[in-house]
């Protein structure tokens, strides 16, 4: 077998294992890279900035572990955002196995942001359905929602009083890995005209851009390079702008070996 | 009974919905509200109705022996787990959410990295498929490489430093023509649901019954 | 216990991994168990976040007619039961017709309002549109015609009631190009999720192994 096979042909475990070390070693050295931000990041955060004092925030936690690498640092920056610009944060969500995740977080960003469980935030919990449960809200959200997710009525907490319905509400962000964020702009945004945007995994970001265009949402932050720039304009770089120097490196690997694949196959043809 | 009075409360349920939207007011939005509750509440039933034959069928396994029946007894064991701590953490803190109980623990430590590293094996998989499929053999399959190629540069720092056109190209290719094709796709995917839930209303689509 | 927790996740992070290599005990244990748990985790958040606090407490709090109206959805989940018992497996139609009215009912006027009507007035933009600039006037005019274009000949790649020949075979072709695009970019972004998830479990292992 020829060198140019060879190329053609290599083994799956070393791609395995140039991919491993490609991600890895740039954490180890904790490698640092300039983060640029996009515009449909930068509109997001802004529509954030530009809600006033006390709004209420709908945060819908569509996700679980297998996208939580993304969506937590989108998700820390958000509560972070809110906190500082008083505004209320109600968090529910449609995916019963990612729940806890969000309510980790909500713990370490409420400690540091001296937020109150019940004044400055609030977690409904999950309730099966999902669009039946979507549209439901806009009619009354007691009638899904009467209590938190430890059992504790709603009515009990002083930020619920006068949250009713989606007229209650001024902005809606769903942090999903699946189709939840269409939902929400088809089912509710359309509907009730509440405002939204969006903060999806790299693999559900493509599809929202006809949304972006159409103005049904103010924003998308799409994938780890999304969570990055989010953080970069909260002020506070984590895991996702810490991360992307090694997602940077293992795509120039990828797209490596992606040459060399086609480097190998085409040079195999012609001698054939 | 078996078959008509399935396709009347299909079609009584999906037409209020229809009518709600158009007269949101009594008694079409306090009839849909309450059955966007029932949907709620019936819903979550429909969500465990696949433990039945997972546990008959890993029962079976083992009881026949069959291949890798051992391995059963690590599901059942798993499914127990869980179930034990769920109800135990409920009784002693009132709600299997609090974050001391031994729920939580579970799923912090087993859930959440075997569901997290279960979907990162894909980025060796991805990787490997990249490789083997992405060959420039048609003029289409060049364009498809090209634009992977762009977005993947184009959406990480080092794109930027290899040459700042690079975001740009990636951006315009994500809100131009990407753009095009996904709404060209989606146009034509929901044009086909709203004439498949037209069908399921007005009882000709069955498949659902079978 | 912490400490067995987090050793705990790093095995069960290992074992997974360990496919990489070929399958084995390790994976297959792990695999199973993540089954498992999953199933058994989805039983506690049903009853936690549906059947207690929707059914068993509201029925408990409401007086009057609404209290015994509650009946009718527990019935009704009871009834989707049906389908463990092959014999009475009928009976489950019931619930799954009100379910699939239901989504139907709201998915035909949601798909209508919230995509088909908002996504083709974003469509059909003006092809001479006046920025600030002159470069600025070109490029949005180029951009709304080659949304325009692009949006109408990936819709005649699907049109398959007539057969691709003349006008129909150089739209499709066009599509072709828009849908080949449009797939790569979507491919890009997944490339980038999956990686992005790798980064979050190489970060936790070297984490527990003190690399980071």
């Amino acid at each position: 077998m020829g060198i140019f096979d060879r190329l053609a042909n290599l083994d799956r475990r070393l791609i395995f294992l140039v991919i491993g070390l490609a991600v890895a070693v740039p954490i180890i050295l904790k490698i640092k890279m300039p983060i640029r931000i996009s515009s449909e990041v930068r509109s997001a955060y802004e529509t954030i900035e530009n809600l006033p004092e006390g709004s209420v925030v709908l945060a819908s936690m569509d996700y679980d572990a297998t996208s939580a690498p993304e969506l937590t640092p989108m998700f820390r920056s958000f509560l972070r955002q809110c906190f500082r610009n008083k505004l209320k944060v109600v968090y529910t969500g449609h995916l019963a196995i990612g729940m806890p995740l969000a309510q980790f977080d909500l713990d370490a960003v409420t400690e540091e942001c001296g937020a109150v469980y019940g004044v400055d935030y609030i977690n409904l919990g999950y309730r099966p359905g999902f669009t039946a449960v979507m549209i439901g809200i806009g009619r009354e959200i007691r009638d899904f929602f009467a209590v938190d997710y430890k059992g504790v009525p709603v009515d009990s907490f002083p930020m619920m009083k006068d949250i009713h319905n989606y007229s209650d509400i001024a902005l809606i962000v769903d942090f999903a890995h699946g189709q939840t964020a269409e939902y929400w702009i088809q089912y509710v945004v359309s509907r009730f005209g509440v405002k939204m945007f969006a903060c999806v995994t790299g693999v559900m970001a493509p599809t929202l851009y006809t949304y972006l265009q159409s103005g049904q949402i103010t924003g998308i932050i799409g994938g780890l390079q999304g969570a990055a720039e989010y953080e970069v304009l909260v002020g506070q770089p984590e895991s996702a702008a810490f991360g992307m120097p090694a997602q940077s490196i293992a795509h120039l690997f990828i797209l490596a070996f992606i040459v060399f694949g086609n480097i190998g196959f085409f040079i195999t043809r012609r001698k054939k | 009974m078996k078959r008509d009075i399935p396709l009347i409360i299909t079609f009584l349920t999906g037409f209020l919905c229809v009518i709600a939207f158009f007269i949101p007011h009594p008694p079409f939005g306090d009839l849909q509200q309450r059955f966007l509750v029932w949907y709620a509440i019936v819903a979550g039933f429909t969500m465990i109705l696949g433990l039945d034959s997972l546990v008959k069928y890993n029962v079976k396994k083992i009881t026949q022996h069959k291949p890798g029946w051992q391995y059963s007894y690590v599901l059942l064991f798993g499914l127990a787990l869980v179930l034990v701590t769920g109800f135990q953490s409920w009784f002693k803190y009132n709600t299997p959410f609090e974050l001391r109980s031994s729920f939580m623990y579970s799923y912090i430590h087993i859930i959440v990295p075997l569901q997290a590293t279960m979907f990162a094996l894909l980025a060796f998989f991805i990787s490997s498929s990249a490789y083997r499929a992405f060959r420039a053999r048609t003029f289409e399959a060049t364009l498809l490489l090209i634009a992977a190629a762009i977005v993947m540069l184009g959406r990480v720092p080092i794109g930027e430093m290899i040459s700042d056109k690079i975001p740009l190209r990636s951006d315009w290719l994500l809100n131009v023509p990407q753009l095009a094709a996904k709404r060209g796709i989606q146009v034509g995917v929901y044009l086909g649901g709203v004439v498949m839930s037209l069908r399921i209303i007005l009882g000709i689509e069955r498949t659902y019954l079978t | 216990m912490n400490l067995l927790g987090t050793w705990i996740a790093a095995g069960l992070t290992i074992a997974i991994l360990s496919f990489l290599y070929r399958d084995n005990p390790f994976y297959k244990f792990a695999e199973h168990l993540f089954v498992g748990v999953s199933a058994g985790y989805w039983v506690i958040y049903i009853w936690a976040f549906d059947v207690q606090p929707m059914l068993v407490d509201e029925f408990l709090r409401q007086v009057g007619i609404e209290k015994w109206l509650l009946v009718i959805p527990a019935v009704f989940g009871l009834m989707m039961m049906a389908r463990w018992f092959p014999a009475a497996a009928w009976v489950s139609r019931w619930p799954i017709s009100f379910t699939v009215g239901i989504a139907a009912g709201l998915a035909l006027t949601a798909q209508v309002q919230g995509y088909i009507i908002p996504q083709i007035q974003a469509t059909l933009l003006p092809v001479v549109s006046i920025g600030a600039t002159t470069a600025e006037t070109v490029g949005q005019s180029i951009n709304n015609i080659v949304i325009l274009v692009g949006v109408i000949c990936a819709l005649l790649y699907f049109y398959f009631s007539r057969e691709h020949k003349g006008a129909l075979k150089v739209g499709s072709k066009i599509g072709i190009v828009f849908l080949m695009i449009g797939f790569g970019a979507s491919f890009g972004y997944t490339v980038m999720a999956r990686i992005s998830l790798l980064i979050g479990r190489l970060t936790f292992l070297l984490q527990v192994f003190g690399l980071r």
